[in-house]
């Protein structure tokens, strides 16, 4: 059989423009016209961490409402524009971002941005949108309730960090979400979206100088500096803990974690590289194969790195039937256990940085994933150049740095355990 | 499927497409259909074996067994034990995953240009070679027992859906879950699932698609050398499915359960799907779901969320992709002191307006426009058209069906949008579900 030839490498960094707009934004773009489409994604540093104690929600509540009526259209008729010109645009809020999401079709090019100008700068933020989007997060919380998942998640992250925003409702609580004043809104928006804390990428059929134009209408008439709390670092307590929370289901649903490894650590790609050996999303992980595939405990079972602005953690989750979810978690902290004392084989290793090179093309496949991993490299502080160095950064991770960086990630290999279902033997 | 994210679940309605990249199409000798959608902008291929059998085709008693054979594909043949495959397009960086839907069967990888062929070998292999012992079927059949708990019996919306679906198919067996009933599951073994495989799993039931930077000369030449190879088993096997009577009672089931604290409601009609249906009569069920339920400009949304408001949420969704006789869902959150009762009718409400007063010119063509705009959008992934194809082929349709839908839903006109919902928006087509708290039931 004769294969295809590969196509050689090209740098990824290359094909990325760095613009600095009239208005003095800095955007990255990647010009691309096979589809006549244009893609942007946007955020303001901040999200949910930056809600006041009482007002949990407040910022995802923003978020739900930017594009419920801005400037001269109210919802229905905001809506109905976004339709007439099939324009996608919504907001998203997690714990350190408010996100906006925009895609066009070229052709609707102008009014499609003027559209997202009245979103970000003109948004009624009136009081019958008001209490619909809170009606929904209430609605959506209380469907959460006795979902063991939900459940789970949230025990587990109320002891990984008490008394820190990051132990927070970020979707805010039932109690207080109807408590929400516009004025609350109106002052939110105003300290969170601002230029100095704003990150753009676009990728699609359009050149730079008519998107510079275009962000610069959208964004220049925004606030020059953001006026953000503080948040300070969150240590991650609970490890050690486990918490049993009582649900009528035949599985138990297991949240684990404990502290991970900073971004800006020496050995952070040596735990990205650890973490896919021990729970990586491929049928290849420690977890995968002893959990599931030799032992049929679970049908999910995974690990991630989880890392905010201003915390870093291991987490990761499966679900067993009551009966067996105590050998599952045992069978999870042996795993842990003998990563963290012996670190990974010559072979896991290889395997690992084999998975981890060769994936990174399939996150730049469509024009909305690109423009996103962009937008997040600004995030964290990275240079265009981060594209083509990334790889090369896996590639140097040997068996000394992995060993290091397993130590670091499982330590003890102590766990903070949250379980929802109805566990028995534990 | 293997990994959680792909779902044992019916696929999105495969009612896309678009004016984009040439497909070509071809078959092999063998009788194996071959679908090139060419897509440049990136050096990586998708390549996907879709087969025309799904959880619907499940003998008697077996329910679950197309499901728990696709977990059992990745488990090893005479030629690559279990886990070759896997780690391979591991080590290539690659994707890889399957799904099961209620007439088909789909498996894919995502890899390197380059390493197309390689793939091809892999899967044309598993699709006659297959080995499977004891050993790796008791762990599996664990798993997707504990998969069937994870999404359905630990989540009463989840129990409820199966009600509703069990309830609205009298006879036909997409009224049986897709991963299977919990009881029988437990009784499938290696045998059934050799047995199953021996009958659906041969070039002349299989469609390859494969989107990306390639040139269809050169994917049906690496077809030929692979696939092309496994010889012919005559005729492909026959789908025989129990047809659905006449459907003439209105239905109602509903399930309480003390872990509900947000009552929900939903209604499913059976209407035709793009295979069953008169001409343009599917494009019509299109648009009229469309305007009556999708988004925050329909009418479900205007007139229950908005205007009155009885509700936090409601929408109208239509599967137009399946074999036989399909469903279009009605859905909704009621407002806080609204009942499920009083809920329903105001959806009856909706539906009456909607035929007395039709939508008018503007509110017609934003409708097409968002659904003709999704076909543009459709050609930002590569993936998403790789399934529209595939999905497309395997219940029956043709190339010409999928690249010609823009123009159909251009067609469509008014007058057939409100005899669609005249027709087939009665209410004894149609099984309403009600999710409670417990102390209500």
């Amino acid at each position: 059989m004769t294969d295809l030839s590969p196509i050689p490498e090209t740098s990824r960094a290359a094909a990325v423009q760095e613009i600095v707009t009239p208005g003095g934004l800095k955007v990255w773009l990647v010009e691309d016209y096979a589809v006549p489409l244009v893609a942007v994604q946007f955020a303001f540093r901040g999200g949910a961490s930056q809600d006041p104690i009482e007002q949990p929600g407040l910022a995802t509540l923003l978020g739900g409402l930017l594009d419920e009526g801005a400037g001269p259209y109210d919802s229905g008729a905001f809506h109905e524009a976004m339709d007439d010109l099939a324009v996608h645009l919504h907001f998203s809020v997690d714990r350190d971002h408010l996100a906006g999401h925009f895609q066009t079709l070229t052709r609707n090019l102008d009014p499609a941005f003027e559209l997202m100008r009245l979103a970000v700068n003109e948004a009624r933020l009136e009081q019958g949108p008001i209490d619909r989007v809170v009606s929904q997060l209430v609605a959506s919380l209380k469907r959460e309730l006795k979902d063991p998942d939900a459940v789970a998640s949230r025990t587990f992250r109320a002891a990984a960090f008490p008394g820190h925003a990051y132990g927070r409702a970020a979707r805010g609580e039932i109690e207080t979400l109807p408590k929400i004043s516009r004025e609350n809104l109106v002052d939110m928006r105003a300290k969170l979206m601002a230029r100095d804390n704003l990150a753009i990428a676009a990728v699609g059929a359009i050149d730079a100088a008519t998107l510079a134009a275009k962000l610069d209408e959208v964004f220049g008439a925004l606030p020059a500096h953001a006026s953000l709390l503080t948040v300070p670092p969150a240590a991650m307590s609970g490890v050690g803990a486990r918490i049993i929370t009582d649900i009528d289901v035949p599985q138990a649903t297991i949240r684990f974690g404990r502290p991970g490894v900073e971004r800006d650590d020496p050995d952070f790609m040596a735990a990205v590289v650890v973490n896919h050996i021990l729970g990586g999303g491929a049928f290849t992980a420690r977890l995968f194969r002893e959990v599931r595939e030799k032992r049929g405990l679970a049908y999910s079972v995974y690990s991630h790195l989880q890392n905010y602005d201003h915390a870093a953690m291991l987490v990761g989750a499966t679900s067993t039937k009551n009966e067996r979810a105590a050998e599952s978690l045992a069978v999870i902290e042996e795993q842990i256990a003998d990563l963290a004392a012996r670190g990974p084989t010559e072979e896991e290793l290889a395997k690992a940085r084999k998975f981890l090179i060769g994936s990174y093309a399939l996150r730049f496949d469509t024009s909305t994933k690109i423009a996103g991993n962009l937008m997040q490299l600004q995030l964290e502080g990275r240079p265009t150049a981060y594209l083509d160095q990334r790889n090369k950064l896996v590639a140097a991770v040997d068996l000394d740095a992995a060993k290091r960086a397993a130590k670091k990630l499982l330590g003890d290999g102590k766990l903070l355990v949250a379980l929802a279902g109805r566990p028995t033997g534990m | 499927m293997n990994l959680p994210q792909a779902a044992a679940s019916p696929q999105p309605a495969a009612s896309g497409a678009h004016a984009g990249p040439h497909i070509a199409h071809s078959r092999l000798d063998n009788g194996m259909e071959v679908v090139v959608i060419p897509d440049h902008r990136a050096p990586v291929v998708t390549h996907m074996v879709w087969y025309r059998n799904g959880s619907a085709d499940d003998p008697p008693l077996k329910s679950g067994i197309a499901h728990f054979l696709e977990h059992l594909m990745f488990k090893g043949t005479k030629n690559h034990p279990q886990g070759e495959f896997s780690s391979l397009v591991s080590d290539l960086g690659g994707q890889e995953n399957a799904f099961t839907g209620h007439d088909y069967t789909s498996y894919f990888q995502r890899v390197p240009r380059e390493h197309l062929g390689t793939m091809m070998e892999y899967e044309a292999d598993r699709m006659t070679n297959l080995v499977l012992s004891d050993e790796v079927v008791a762990p599996e059949r664990d798993v997707v027992l504990e998969e069937r708990r994870m999404r359905t019996d630990s989540d009463p919306s989840a129990e409820l859906s199966e009600a509703v679906q069990a309830a609205l198919f009298a006879h036909h067996p997409y009224g049986t879950p897709i991963i299977g009933w919990g009881h029988e599951i437990e009784t499938l073994g290696r045998e059934d699932a050799l047995a199953y495989y021996e009958r659906f799993y041969t070039p002349e039931n299989a469609i390859l698609v494969v989107a990306g930077d390639v040139q269809p000369a050169d994917v049906e030449k690496l077809a030929r050398e692979t696939y092309g190879r496994i010889p012919a088993r005559g005729a492909p096997p026959v789908r025989r499915r129990p047809q659905e009577p006449p459907a003439r009672a209105r239905r109602h089931v509903s399930l309480a359960d003390e872990k509900v604290e947000q009552p929900t409601y939903e209604r499913v009609y059976v209407v035709p799907s793009a295979r069953t249906a008169e001409p343009g009569e599917a494009e019509a069920l299109e648009v009229m779901s469309h305007l009556l339920g999708a988004g925050q400009s329909s009418r479900l949304y205007k007139q229950l969320v908005i205007d009155k408001p009885v509700a936090v949420a409601a929408g109208a969704y239509y599967m137009s992709s399946s074999l036989d006789a399909t469903r279009l869902w009605v859905y909704g959150v009621p407002a806080e002191d609204v009942s499920l009762d009083d809920f329903d009718v105001a959806i009856d409400g909706v539906i009456a307006d909607f035929i007395a007063n039709p939508p008018g010119d503007k509110e017609f063509e934003r409708a097409k426009t968002r659904l003709v705009a999704d076909a543009v959008y459709a050609q930002d992934s590569q993936v998403a058209l790789a399934r529209w194809y595939g999905a497309a082929l395997a219940i029956g349709e043709t190339i010409e069906d999928v690249s010609g839908w823009t123009a159909r839903i251009e067609a469509v006109t008014p007058e057939a949008v409100v005899a669609a919902a005249r027709k087939w928006l009665d209410k004894r087509r149609a099984v309403t579900g009600y999710l409670l708290p417990e102390a209500t039931a």
